[in-house]
């Protein structure tokens, strides 16, 4: 909240040195604005800048640093018998010395103390921060605002500055990129210290639960992700078996047979389909798609999981009908339209120019929208959270219960995490496969999309 | 003789043809009620799902109350007569409610009887009683009849979403409550009215008393920080890639970079997020702050994309024209192509917003599914948001959840339909055709 202020400060200081610097260029070109070299306004944004810029940097850089600085200060006055501690129990320590100065009450004396040390010290190093972001503000204004002259080249500067904020802007994306990779690769080598890397991708039992315990860390063979694979699979499998042929004919009759009308209301039903968030679609696997399976499988005999790979699959699969109907469907149009009435001049009938001719025209597009969707599900988490199980199963049975590596992803990390056990990391380890798996995945999907389109010019 | 055996033989054709030509035309009627039907399934998926939610929660709009006439007996109240505010608010009230429900259905009641007639009311019902004496104390002493809030059982058998039977699924009344339900429905004593609880708390364990604000004001604060960080960044990475970057690897780079990011799976920047903001940076778990960083990096592929097909859009004739007035380039972009492509950017936005705000899974990896009463003041505040809201009451066991599960999920999608709506509005009238 002080925080918010001070930056609200900071920029009304801005927007003042924004008028300040307009108005002395106007009055040092003796109102005759034409000597000026830029337009006024370029005047007053160069003073504003040279107000805010190095204000703001100075209170980020105090934003980044304040954590850890106070806490060293804090560690440092605590008794000795505590600071002798390892860091794991100094982290705890911490936690609660910050708790008790929010509020919460502590037992331990010592604590108390370092509750209020550790208040006094952030209300002193943010006094001292507000005090020197504004000195500073001031100063960048004044010393702006005192180089106005006719000659001074305002425009380039100003522009300039905004151009190193757009180039910083563009590698926001490759940072992303960087920083997944980097937390992914670190976190998993830690793993990979505790687990063999060969177990882990080739074991055959999944049970992260037995290796809690701090006996039974490392090669336990419970980390084998072979049965999560299958599980993703199957579900993968099982949703493009639904999605696949609706969303392919779908695409087909929208692009070659309907009517305006009806694409008028398909396309809208598809795209709200494709806008509905995916916990939605859980909760409908859950409640009523699971129940009707089961009913179903119980009309012919058979015993259904109530957690079973068929209903998150089916429900999976509904999801990815709009993409992959919306995919097909751009590249269906994109044919040529002579293809079609060549084939309508040799006497085929409407479906036969689609199956023999539009089809394979478009078939590399199709193949690219189907992988894409492929890594969408294997990637895709509420729905198989909600409705598929955890129990790590090797099986082919689409009516049992299977687990997922995004299940258990989301499984080992929601709760307390502590980040020395295997089973944390873990998490991370099957973070990377996936990010590798669809990464691959949209690769060769950009790849066969480029290779073989077909050029009809 | 020749001539005759090449008319033979191209009747022999024709007919061939004609013969197959029932058929073809068959195949080709097939194939057409296959598409028509993939349509017709897949828009009857819509409708089921949007059926099954609606027909289960829209009752959770509305909450059962039944009336009681309310002794509000000093003995239990206050029997000293002081008047004391510490003693007025730790009076039994609970015991106030159970007596009112003794002497309407059950005079002589035993204490199990007694148990299941506080099963009635949810606690909700003493907070009431409280709330009314410390405000006035002089009820004390008086009588009074008042609408209470019905518990969750009550509330399910009442509405109808499961069956009154005995020992049907779902319902967990017994045969005397349902008797005394029979009998206050008998006299009046019960009414439906509009739910405002629902939409003015926070979670709770109760599901009558169980609300959407808390997540709704979490989902507001995470989206208002994607906003704030996506947004500029987004537009300035649209309009450098289009307006100014060079073709070179570079460039090249960061455009693969980006196709990328827009493909990675939500759970995998939940990872990230857990990992770079949590355990690097230190910030708070379960904020709607992180909530929003994590969010601004998942959309801002998104509004990339729409940025530059918006500025793609805009003909270069709008660019020479401002280059021959003598405008810089930055110029010519600020005063010009943006304020252009500003629809198709926003409408790039909104949609970006609205995939974000059904965002689940990255959240739950930076701890927003923790069970959270209080409404955030902040961003910096523990909350919950909306769809992990429906992911947290739909593991609940209570049946009662799962309509208060499916109202919610009525209340997200509400919600993305009017940002969508306002996207399809903005398309609408500001499109330009060049």
């Amino acid at each position: 909240m002080q925080t918010l202020t001070l930056a609200a400060i900071l920029l009304l200081l801005s927007s003042f040195a924004f008028r300040l610097g307009r108005k002395r260029a106007f009055a040092v070109s003796a109102h005759e604005p034409r000597s000026l070299h830029s337009l006024p306004g370029y005047y007053g944004s160069w003073v504003a800048l040279w107000c805010g810029l190095p204000a703001f940097a100075v209170l980020v850089a105090w934003l980044v640093l304040e954590p850890t600085v106070v806490r060293e200060l804090v560690i440092s006055d605590l008794p000795a018998a505590m600071q002798a501690l390892p860091s794991d129990n100094i982290d705890v320590l911490i936690n609660e010395v910050r708790n008790a100065a929010q509020g919460h009450a502590t037992t331990n004396p010592d604590l108390a103390a370092a509750a209020d040390h550790y208040t006094h010290l952030r209300q002193i190093g943010f006094a001292a921060v507000a005090v020197v972001s504004v000195a500073i503000a001031l100063a960048g204004a004044a010393f702006a605002y005192r180089r106005i002259e006719p000659a001074l080249r305002a425009r380039p500067r100003v522009e300039a500055s905004i151009n190193v904020f757009l180039v910083a802007s563009s590698t926001v994306a490759i940072f992303t990129t960087i920083g997944i990779v980097l937390s992914l690769l670190f976190e998993s080598l830690r793993f990979f210290h505790m687990v063999n890397f060969f177990d882990f991708l080739f074991g055959l039992s999944w049970s992260p639960q037995m290796a809690t315990r701090s006996d039974q860390v490392g090669s336990s063979g419970a980390f084998g992700m072979i049965p999560l694979f299958t599980g993703t699979m199957l579900i993968s499998l099982i949703s493009m078996v639904v999605a696949l042929p609706l969303g392919l004919f779908s695409a087909i009759y929208m692009s070659e047979y309907a009517q305006p009308r009806i694409r008028a209301v398909a396309k809208p039903a598809l795209e709200i389909l494709a806008g509905i968030p995916t916990v939605v679609f859980g909760f409908f696997a859950v409640i009523t798609v699971a129940p009707l399976i089961r009913t179903a499988g119980a009309m012919f005999g058979l015993s259904v999981a109530s957690e079973s790979a068929l209903a998150a699959g089916f429900v999976m699969g509904i999801t990815l009908i709009p993409l992959i109907s919306s995919l097909s469907d751009d590249v269906i149009t994109a044919v040529p339209q002579s293809l079609r009435e060549g084939a309508f001049g040799l006497g085929a009938t409407r479906s036969e120019t689609i199956r023999q001719v539009v089809l394979p025209a478009a078939l590399p597009g199709i193949v690219g929208g189907v992988l894409l969707a492929v890594s969408r599900a294997i990637g895709e988490t509420m729905i198989v959270v909600m409705a598929a199980g955890l129990s790590a199963k090797l099986t082919f049975n689409p009516l049992e219960a299977v687990t997922t590596v995004t299940v258990q992803i989301v499984t080992l990390l929601v709760g307390d995490t502590e980040f020395d056990s295997p089973k944390t990391l873990a998490a991370f380890a099957l973070g990377l496969m996936l990010f590798a798996i669809t990464l691959g995945l949209n690769v060769v999907a950009l790849h066969i999309v480029q290779k073989y389109r077909e050029k009809y010019d | 003789m020749t001539e005759m055996a090449q008319t033979t033989a191209a009747t022999r054709t024709a007919e061939t043809v004609a013969s197959r030509l029932s058929r073809r035309y068959a195949a080709e009627r097939r194939f057409r009620a296959l598409g028509l039907g993939s349509i017709l399934l897949s828009v009857g998926f819509l409708a089921l799902l949007l059926g099954s939610i609606i027909d289960k929660g829209w009752t959770g709009f509305l909450q059962t109350q039944i009336a009681i006439e309310i002794a509000f007996d000093p003995q239990v109240i206050d029997p000293d007569g002081s008047r004391d505010p510490v003693t007025l608010d730790t009076a039994d009230y609970a015991a106030l409610v159970r007596n009112g429900l003794v002497a309407r259905l059950a005079p002589e009641a035993d204490r199990a009887t007694r148990r299941d007639l506080s099963a009635l009311v949810s606690t909700m019902a003493a907070n009431q009683l409280r709330h009314m004496v410390t405000n006035d104390p002089s009820l004390i002493g008086t009588r009074a009849t008042l609408w209470l809030l019905a518990s969750d059982k009550l509330d399910m058998v009442v509405k109808g979403q499961v069956p009154r039977q005995l020992g049907a699924d779902g319902n967990s009344l017994n045969d005397r409550q349902l008797g005394w339900l029979g009998e206050l429905e008998q006299a009046g004593q019960t009414r439906k009215t509009f739910n405002a609880t629902f939409f003015i708390s926070g979670d709770s364990r109760a599901p009558e008393q169980a609300g959407i604000w808390g997540a709704v004001v979490g989902s507001f604060f995470s989206l208002a920080i994607t906003l704030l960080v996506s947004f500029p960044l987004g537009v300035a990475t649209a309009v450098y890639l289009e307006e100014f970057a060079p073709s070179n690897r570079w460039t090249n780079l960061i455009e693969v970079n980006i196709n990328n990011l827009a493909a990675v799976p939500s759970v995998v920047f939940g990872l990230l997020g857990l990992a770079v903001f949590l355990n690097v940076f230190h910030m708070p778990r379960s904020a709607p702050l992180v909530g929003g960083l994590v969010l601004a990096l998942i959309c801002l592929p998104t509004i990339i994309i729409a940025g530059r097909a918006a500025l793609k859009a805009v003909p270069p004739s709008i660019r020479q024209a401002a280059a021959g007035l003598g405008a810089s380039p930055l110029q010519i972009v600020a005063h010009h192509v943006l304020p252009l492509a500003m629809p198709g950017m926003l409408t790039g936005t909104i949609l970006g917003m609205a995939r974000a705000l059904g965002e689940t899974a990255p959240l739950l990896m930076i701890g927003m599914v923790a069970f959270i009463v209080d409404i955030p003041k902040s961003p910096l505040d523990p909350s919950a948001v909306l769809p992990v809201q429906i992911y947290l009451w739909a593991g609940s066991t209570e049946r009662a959840f799962v309509e208060k599960t499916s109202a919610a999920i009525i209340v997200l999608l509400l919600f993305l339909v009017s940002m969508n709506m306002v996207a399809i509005v903005l398309r609408k009238k500001f499109e330009r055709r060049w």
